[in-house]
Formats: structure tokens, sequence, C-alpha cells
């Protein structure tokens, strides 16, 4: 972007070349932009679990309803997801395809079982009556932790997406981005689940 | 409680859909469908007949090309104006004819739904539509870039604007619109007050296209950061585009707090949760300060571009340089963070203490400071310059002088013990039209008048832009100084009869002005016609036709698919006007070939998935929601298995483009 401009000939006005913009140079910018405006989405619901959280309408609150022990392993499972993410970042900055295929098969993996866990966590909760319709702090619970979930599920069909793209088409420059992408969003959303388990999970316990 | 999801006489194909809901019993509405079938057969059949279906898909509809997406943007905002502006006058007519016992013609549930439609399609099918399109069309030409930085988002944006336009147009013709006011305030929006479609035809509406509105914030934020020609650092972006990216700031973050609490209303309405009930918990309060959080900086990222564009024309029309170009820049700045500090003063009667209703009115207070040096510079912009009143020139002053009104009853009702007064009284209704109208549609027409040259390659017509300006202006006037008068007086917006019969000549005065205001609108669609037809007379051959200062003259009208053959270099602020300052020479050889986005069909066709969906949502025909939703994820993961995305504009074409050109402008000397 720095041009010298000699201002005592002839003042130049327009590029004889043409500025060599990279392709996609702009992604990346505008997926973090993206990623704060998810990010606001959390805002409010984590807002509405705050003014919310404590309105249990009679029923069971916090302390009778999360395993904490659970709630750890599956802490666990997303934390690991995004270690083995990290991991295939580094495998593809060397460009080896099939290391880095593997290990986000393996952060694939982690992410199912935090599903597969939250949603036993869901079920159990709703076995013993405390539905999302049973109190407002239910509500704000369900929808804060389901949307986090929901995100963490669309993340994987993407991750599934995108071990296709490059078993289709290879390691393209393409692709190199949208797995950035898909690394910054796999750990946002480790980011958002940490203000989960402290502020509803810990913080509930107290 | 039992929620109507749950209602066992919902269908499995068709859920809560029967003949019944279309309604064939209202004669209004059924003399409105003829007419909107008929034009619609009229239309259909014209474009079959001359074959412009081909064109209209792979020019128009397909397109990425920023510009063509603006214009688009802008004949959506034209044709909702139209139906905004029908609901204005039906309402006007009701309170007109409703005293002395009298019903008016409108029964209370059509009438509910008049006004919840006529705010909800003015703000996000109106406004939005046509300030985002003159956003995308002058902000890559301002900057000296080719395109927007993502140019298939952008056109996906537009589609699913349209989606929801669709959805809310839908709910004329089959089952009914909200009742509850523009924002869907629960309890009255939740599902035990409102079980009925209309609230959820709102909500849909609402969220198919505020996916389009945040998508086309994060685009055109990144494009001013990102695509800026070599030596246009932040301060030397013309001031339209400082405006322009402050209102996507706003966007990018304030969308999603709309998104979030419409996603929550709609949970509550679907499966029974509590966020905003009444019982178990609930706080429907809560809503009240979201959808403000959200609501107050909308009203900004209307009216910011909209000071842009007042700041361009000043300084075009006064053949001057914009007097304080930094402060209208630090002014921008303030306006946008200030704007997220001020929302509580739309329910100060909420109770929330004297310290809280103490600080937000005072901040409230605040944000005409910045205004208010706005408007300085722009009458210090017009001091001792050679002022041109042509038509956006016009519609600048009159801003000035409607706007100022506006505003100083703004900083009326941020004085909380005068709010408890005029609180939802006629009062706040004609000072938030005064500003609406008077900032943001009289900037948007200034703006018009201002670049349509630039797009069309012909100026627009002078006679018919004045007499459409005059009745525009002086019917606003009469439309809402009896609201303030009656206002003062106590009375209450959204009523539909009325008993005190002495109140009845100032409505019968308010529906005068809606009147002159159909005039003006009527003025403003015989404008365009007769320039169409008299395009040859009034073309614009130099590309300039204003004596411009900024990027976008810079180019023929209307620009070339690549904008600039070559890049600008910028070396000051009014890059233009330096160029032509310091004989700058077009180029006439050595053009090389220009990379550029391919046309899509992939926006189309997930907006219009995203359409249908909607519909299954509202009906609860829930096979039909998991199809399309299937279907979008199908086509968008589809999309990316795409390679072939770009393509090069040869460099014969270029110089042949720019030879074109140049005859042209030596045929205008």
């Amino acid at each position: 972007m720095t041009m010298t401009v000699d201002t005592n000939s002839t003042p130049q006005f327009h590029l004889s070349e043409e500025p060599h913009h990279p392709e996609g140079a702009s992604t990346m910018l505008g997926f973090w932009v993206y990623l704060m405006s998810d990010c606001l989405i959390f805002a409010v619901l984590f807002a509405v679990y705050a003014v919310l959280g404590h309105s249990f309408a009679g029923g069971p609150g916090p302390k009778e309803l999360f395993d904490l022990e659970l709630v750890a392993l599956n802490t666990a499972m997303l934390l690991f997801s995004s270690i083995t993410y990290g991991f295939a970042m580094l495998e593809m900055a060397r460009d080896r395809v099939k290391p880095m295929l593997i290990w986000l098969v393996i952060t694939g993996l982690f992410g199912a079982a935090f599903l597969t866990i939250e949603l036993t966590e869901f079920s159990h909760m709703i076995a013993e009556g405390a539905t999302p319709q049973s109190s407002a702090f239910l509500s704000a619970f369900f929808t804060l932790v389901g949307t986090h979930g929901l995100h963490v599920t669309f993340g994987s069909i993407w991750l599934i997406t995108l071990i296709l793209q490059v078993l289709r088409f290879g390691l393209t420059s393409f692709n190199k981005r949208r797995l950035m992408c898909l690394s910054l969003f796999w750990h946002f959303l480790d980011v958002i689940w940490i203000g989960v388990f402290t502020f509803v999970y810990l913080m509930g316990m107290i | 409680m039992t929620l109507p999801v749950q209602d066992p006489s919902n269908s499995f194909l068709f859920g809560r859909l029967s003949l019944e809901s279309i309604p064939y019993h209202e004669p209004i509405l059924l003399a409105t469908f003829a007419v909107v079938a008929l034009v619609g057969i009229v239309v259909f059949g014209a474009l079959t007949y001359f074959r412009l279906w081909g064109y209209l898909w792979k020019e128009w509809f397909t397109s990425v090309d920023h510009k063509k997406i603006g214009i688009m943007y802008m004949v959506l905002g034209v044709i909702m104006l139209l139906r905004g502006f029908a609901d204005a006058i039906m309402m006007r007519l009701q309170q007109a004819m409703a005293f002395g016992g009298s019903e008016g013609y409108l029964p209370a549930h059509h009438y509910d739904q008049v006004f919840t439609a006529h705010g909800v399609i003015m703000i996000f099918f109106v406004a939005m539509p046509m300030v985002t399109g003159l956003m995308n069309y002058v902000v890559p030409l301002q900057i000296g870039a080719r395109d927007v930085s993502f140019p298939f988002l952008n056109n996906f944006s537009f589609w699913m604007t349209v989606g929801g336009a669709i959805v809310v147009m839908m709910s004329l013709f089959i089952g009914e619109f909200s009742k509850a006011g523009w924002l869907a305030m629960p309890p009255l929006s939740g599902i035990g007050a409102s079980p009925d479609v209309g609230v959820d035809y709102y909500i849909w509406g609402l969220q198919i296209a505020g996916v389009g509105t945040t998508l086309s914030g994060i685009n055109l934020l990144v494009t001013i950061i990102k695509m800026r020609a070599p030596g246009m650092h932040m301060m030397r972006m013309p001031i339209f585009t400082w405006t322009a990216l402050c209102t996507n700031v706003l966007i990018v973050a304030s969308f999603p707090v709309l998104t979030a609490v419409l996603v929550l209303l709609s949970l509550d309405r679907y499966m029974g949760t509590h966020f905003f009930t009444n019982g178990m918990g609930g706080n429907p309060m809560m809503y009240v300060n979201f959808i403000w959080i959200w609501g107050h900086p909308e009203v900004y990222i209307l009216i910011l571009p909209c000071f842009g564009i007042y700041s361009e024309v000043t300084s075009t029309f006064s053949g001057k340089k914009l007097f304080g170009y930094t402060s209208m820049v630090y002014a921008t700045i303030c306006i946008t963070i200030l704007s997220y500090l001020v929302w509580l003063h739309h329910f100060f009667t909420m109770g929330s203490g004297a310290s809280v209703n103490s600080f937000f009115g005072i901040t409230t207070m605040i944000i005409s400071i910045p205004t208010g040096a706005k408007l300085f510079n722009w009458l210090f912009t017009m001091y001792r310059g050679r002022i041109r009143f042509e038509l956006p020139m016009m519609w600048t002053i009159a801003f000035m002088l409607t706007f100022t009104v506006g505003g100083m009853t703004g900083v009326l009702l941020a004085v909380p013990p005068a709010d408890f007064v005029l609180h939802n009284s006629l009062f706040l209704i004609a000072h938030f039209h005064n500003v609406i109208i008077g900032g943001v549609l009289f900037g948007l027409f200034a703006g018009m008048n201002y670049w349509f040259p630039k797009a069309f390659g012909f100026t627009l017509n002078e006679f018919w832009g004045k007499i459409s300006f005059w009745f525009w202006v002086i019917g606003y006037w009469f439309a809402f100084t009896p609201l303030y008068i009656l206002g003062l007086m106590g009375v209450t917006r959204r009523m539909r009869v009325f008993d005190d019969p002495s109140l009845q000549i100032w409505f019968v005065i308010a529906a005068f002005g809606a009147g002159l205001i159909a005039i003006g609108i009527g003025a403003f669609l015989i404008q365009i016609a007769v320039s169409i037809r008299d395009k040859e007379k009034n073309r614009d051959v130099t590309g300039d036709p204003w004596n411009g200062r900024t990027l976008e003259w810079a180019t023929s009208s209307p620009p070339p698919d690549y904008n600039f053959a070559f890049t600008p270099l910028v070396r000051d602020l009014d890059a233009w006007h330096d160029m032509k300052t310091h004989g700058y020479k077009r180029p006439q050889s050595n053009f090389a070939p220009i990379h550029m986005p391919r046309n899509t069909g992939t926006g189309v066709i997930i907006a219009a998935l995203s359409v249908v969906c909607g519909f299954g949502l509202i009906w609860y025909i829930w096979w039909l929601v998991a199809l399309s939703f299937g279907a979008i994820l199908a086509v968008a993961i589809g999309h990316t298995f795409i390679t072939d995305r770009d393509f090069h504009i040869p460099a014969r074409t270029v110089t042949d483009t720019e030879a074109a050109r140049s005859k042209l402008l030596a045929r205008g000397t």
C-alpha cells in the first residue's frame, strides 16, 4: 500500500499495474467480524441467564440439577478438541495432508463426544422433570447451553465438509483459508464454553 | 398451558393452514389482492412477452456486481415504500373518519395489522434497503475499488432481504400480520395474547431479512477497511464512506441482539419457555430492554449515511470543500458510540428510578452536541459558497430546516419528567416521523437525485423532481404538525376511534397532509418515468454532471463493470477534485486484463428456500421446514465445491470500453 509520489513532476493519479490484492485477503478479517457478531448473540444469552438465573419458579435450582463431574469431563472433551485442532493446523502449515486429516478426525470425535455427553445431561434433566418449560431459569439454561451445542453441531458439519473438500481438492489456498476460519470458530466456541462452565456451572454450585 | 403448536387439529400435511386462512371475507383485502394480482400478471406477462426473464436472471438476479445489487436494493425500497405508504394513508383516513360514534372503515383487527405493518415495512424494507443500496452502490466507487470484499455474500444478503419482504407481504393474503406493534412487545406478542400467525410472520420475516442485513454489514465494513485505493488513508476517506463505515459497525454490533431476542420470543411461542412471560419467572421488561438495545442504534444506522449524503451534496453544490472534515468524522464516531448509551430513553416510564432515568436522559441530550456540530459544518460549508439550487441541494436545505425541529423535540422528550407526560402520545409519533422523514427520507431523495446520473447515465427530470419535492416537504408539515399539537393535548398513539369531536379537525388536516405526500410520491414515479423517456436529452457523457469532488465521479456514467480501468492513486481528500485541478489525463492505452468475480445463482436459491422454511415455521408445516432446511444446508455446502468463481475481463475489452468513452467525451465537449 505504501507508494511514494514525486510531487515535483507531473503527479501520478493511478497505478500503472494492478495492486496486488491477494485472493481472499479480506476473509480472515471478515470472519473475525462475523465471530464478534456471534459473540454478541452469546452476550445476550449470558445476560438473559444473569437476569433469569435465579427465577426457579418453585422448581429445582442448579445445585439439585447439575452433575459437576460430568460437566468437567465434557469440558475436557471440548478443550482437547481445541488442542487437536491446533495440531491439525500445525500439520497444515507443513503441508502434510494425511496427518492433518487424522488430527481433524480426532477433533471431530472429541466434538461428537462433547455433544453426546451434553445430550445425556439434557435428557437426564428432562427425565427428572426439569424441562425448558419448567421455569425461567431452566429456559435460560437450556437456551444458553443449547445454543453453544448447536454451534458445535454446525462446526462439526463444517469440519466434515472441509475434510471432504481436502480429500477432493487437496490443500489449496481456498481450503487452507477455510480451515483457518473453522479454526477460529472452533477456538471461539471453546472460549464461550469456558464462560458457560464458569458462569453457569461453577457459580451455580456456590 | 397448551400451545397452538400442540393443537391436535393441526394436520400433518398443512399444519394449521386451511382455506379459512385466506381472508376472502374481507372486501378491502380482496380488492387489494385483485389489484396486486392484476399488476403481477401484467408485469409477468410483459417480462415473458419481451423475453426478459433470461436477461434478468443472467444480468441482474445472479449478479455479484455491487452496482447492480445497489440498484436492486433501491428498487425493492421503492416498491415497499408504496406498500408502507398505502398503510399510512389508510390509518390517516381511519383516524380522520372515526368520530362522533363512527367506527371508520377499518375493523379493529385490521387497523392493528395496518399500523404494525406500516412501521415494520417502512423501517426494515424501505429505509434499510435504500440506505444499504446507496452504500452498496457508492462506497466501492468512492474508495476506488472494483467491488466489495465478498461479492457473492453481497448478492446473497440482498436476496435474503427480499425474502424477508416476501414473507411479510405474504401475510396480506394468507393468514394475517402481527397486531402487536412494530416491536412486538410481550406479553401482547406472546402466545397467550397473540395465538395466531401474525407475530410468527413478523418474527420470520425479520429473521430472514436480518441474516441479509448482518452479512451485508460485515461485507461493507471489511470492504471499507481492506479495499481502499492506495493513498486513501482513513482521514482521506469521503465523508459518505466514513458514515457508511460507522453505520456498518452499528449494524454488526446491534443486529445480532435483534436476532437473539427474536429467537427467545419464538422459543416462548413455539416451545413454551418463560423468557418474557408473566408467569414462571419470566420477565417481559427484559424484552423491552433488548429490543431497544438494537432499536436505538438502528435509527442511527439509518440516519448516519444520510448525514454523509448531505455532506457530499452540500460540499459539491457549494463548490467548496466540506467545512470541518475532521470534526465531521469525530462527530460521526461520537454519535456511533453514544447511540449505544441511550436505549432506556424509550421507556423512562418503566420506572427504573431517578438515577437511571437521569443517566439516560443526559446521554440522550449529549447526542445533540455532535449532531449540532454537523449542522454548523454544513452551514459553514454553504457560507460564501457558490450554491447551486439543484434538487439534491434543495432536499438538503429542507432537511436542515425540518430535522432541526425534530432534534429539538427529541431533546424535549429526553427530559424524563416531560417524557412521562408525552410517552406513547402522538407527540412522540410526530417527533420520530420528523427525524425519519425529515432526516432519512429527505436524505435518500437527495442521494437518489445526486447519484442517479452516475448509476444510469442521465440526470433526473428537474420539473417533476421539484413537484415531488414541494409536495413532500409541505405534505410532511401538514401531516405531522397536527400530531405534535394532538400529542401535547394528550392523544395517545394507535387509537382507532375517538370520542372528543373537537380533535377531528387536526386529524383531517393530517389526512390532507398525507394526501399531499401521496402526490409527492406520484410525482417521484412520474419523474423517473419522464427521465427515462427523455434520457437522450439528459444524457451525462462526462461522468461528472455536478462537478463532483470524490472518486465516483472520476469514472463514466454508468461505470463499466470494472469501475476503474486503473486503480486510482489518492493524494488528497476529495481525490477527484484534486485530480481535476492538477491536470489529470485519462489513461488511453496499456490496459491490462481485470480480474472479476463470476455471477452465481446460489444466493437466490438459498433465499427462496429460506422463504419456504419460514412459511413452514409460521404454519407449523414441519415436514416442509425439515425439507427446506436440509436443502439450504445442501445448497450451501454444494456451493463450496464450485471452484470456477472468477474470470478476467480481457485487456481488449477494457481498451474498447475506454475508447468508446473517449469518443463520448470528445462529443460532449
